[in-house]
């Protein structure tokens, strides 16, 4: 009895917002209409990568895939871009994708746009509890040389104003995103390493565990929101 | 690679007014950043978009450095007949797209 009224409170009293809630209008659009969000190139271009390195061994495509990422591979966190990374080294023999390069990009786009729609279904086990904890220790931790941590902003303040942009509540739903700021595509580990840079902390290299305990603890945070990639963020 | 996105109706009434839009992938250098050496990253944009219905043009806007990454540009024309709507990009460093989408008119 208990636990159902904790679960029907969880169900009314979640106030977790996407990122997309706190946009305007006219950003809104950009990401509902396909034909109006840029990163539908990356999208297609990762289509017709996996068409031509991927869909003979994945014929079933990756639905659903996205959605679970960080996982486990190989006994080590692993996210998306790495997983990519590590089938194109291991089946392909070829050579990795640098991060943040169009193909990976694109790939994990084409990959991520496949659970548009979807629940995060981030489960922890006693194997990824210890990653887990990690991460929410790198989002606590005051760091950098304005002594701020992730969650003073995300979780403390989130919805205020830092000068004239809202500040959203860290939820990693629609990565890889087209940020206008960048005027290009950009994966979750370059949002983070852009925070770490705004509060003057030196930000972990592209693919660090670090930045991946992180991400996992975000998309754990975010679990059984929908994911919305490619989303488009101002 | 994808160069170019372009959602127009597939079919419509005789004189109804139609919403066509258009997305190009392009970078829309501005010339007027430098690179982290301090040398000017010269300006490479797309500067002319045209839009013929069964060659006749029905839309075109010249483009200039202030405009963003990823052009979209959305734009109506009336159904006058069946055909072929044809849309061209060019620019800088002699860049060329075209794409067509046919429309039939009942």
């Amino acid at each position: 009895m208990v636990f159902c009224l904790f679960l029907a409170a969880r169900a009314f009293c979640d106030d977790r917002k996407s990122g997309y809630d706190f946009m305007g209008p006219q950003t809104r659009q950009m990401q509902d209409d396909d034909s109006a969000n840029p990163a539908m190139f990356w999208v297609l271009d990762g289509e017709a990568l996996w068409q031509k390195g991927c869909a003979q061994c994945h014929t079933k495509g990756m639905k659903g895939v996205a959605a679970r990422y960080p996982a486990l591979y190989k006994g080590k966190l692993v996210n998306l871009e790495q997983r990519i990374n590590a089938c194109r080294v291991e089946q392909q023999k070829a050579a990795p994708f640098p991060y943040e390069s169009r193909e990976l990009l694109a790939l994990s786009s084409y990959i991520g746009q496949q659970s548009r729609g979807m629940p995060i279904t981030i489960s922890v086990s006693p194997i990824t509890k210890p990653y887990l904890d990690a991460g929410r220790a790198l989002f606590q931790r005051p760091q950098g040389q304005l002594n701020l941590s992730c969650s003073q902003c995300h979780d403390d303040n989130a919805g205020r104003h830092l000068a004239g942009a809202v500040i959203p509540q860290a939820h990693p739903t629609g990565y890889p995103i087209y940020r206008l700021e960048w005027q290009n595509v950009g994966s979750l580990q370059r949002r983070l390493r852009n925070c770490m840079m705004g509060m003057r902390a030196e930000p972990y290299e592209f693919g660090a565990p670090e930045l991946v305990n992180l991400e996992f603890f975000l998309k754990w945070r975010a679990r059984g929101m929908k994911m919305e990639t490619p989303a488009v963020r101002p | 690679m994808a160069r170019a996105i372009v959602k127009a109706p597939s079919q419509a009434k005789k004189g109804e007014i139609i919403e066509i839009r258009t997305l190009a992938s392009h970078s829309m250098e501005t010339g007027y950043r430098h690179s982290d050496t301090g040398k000017p990253i010269p300006r490479d944009i797309i500067t002319r978009f045209v839009c013929t219905y069964n060659g006749v043009e029905v839309f075109s806007a010249d483009l200039y450095p202030a405009i963003a990454a990823n052009p979209y540009l959305a734009f109506s024309t009336v159904a006058t007949e069946s055909g072929k709507l044809e849309f061209k990009w060019t620019g800088d460093n002699d860049f060329s797209v075209t794409e067509s989408a046919s429309i039939a008119v009942l």
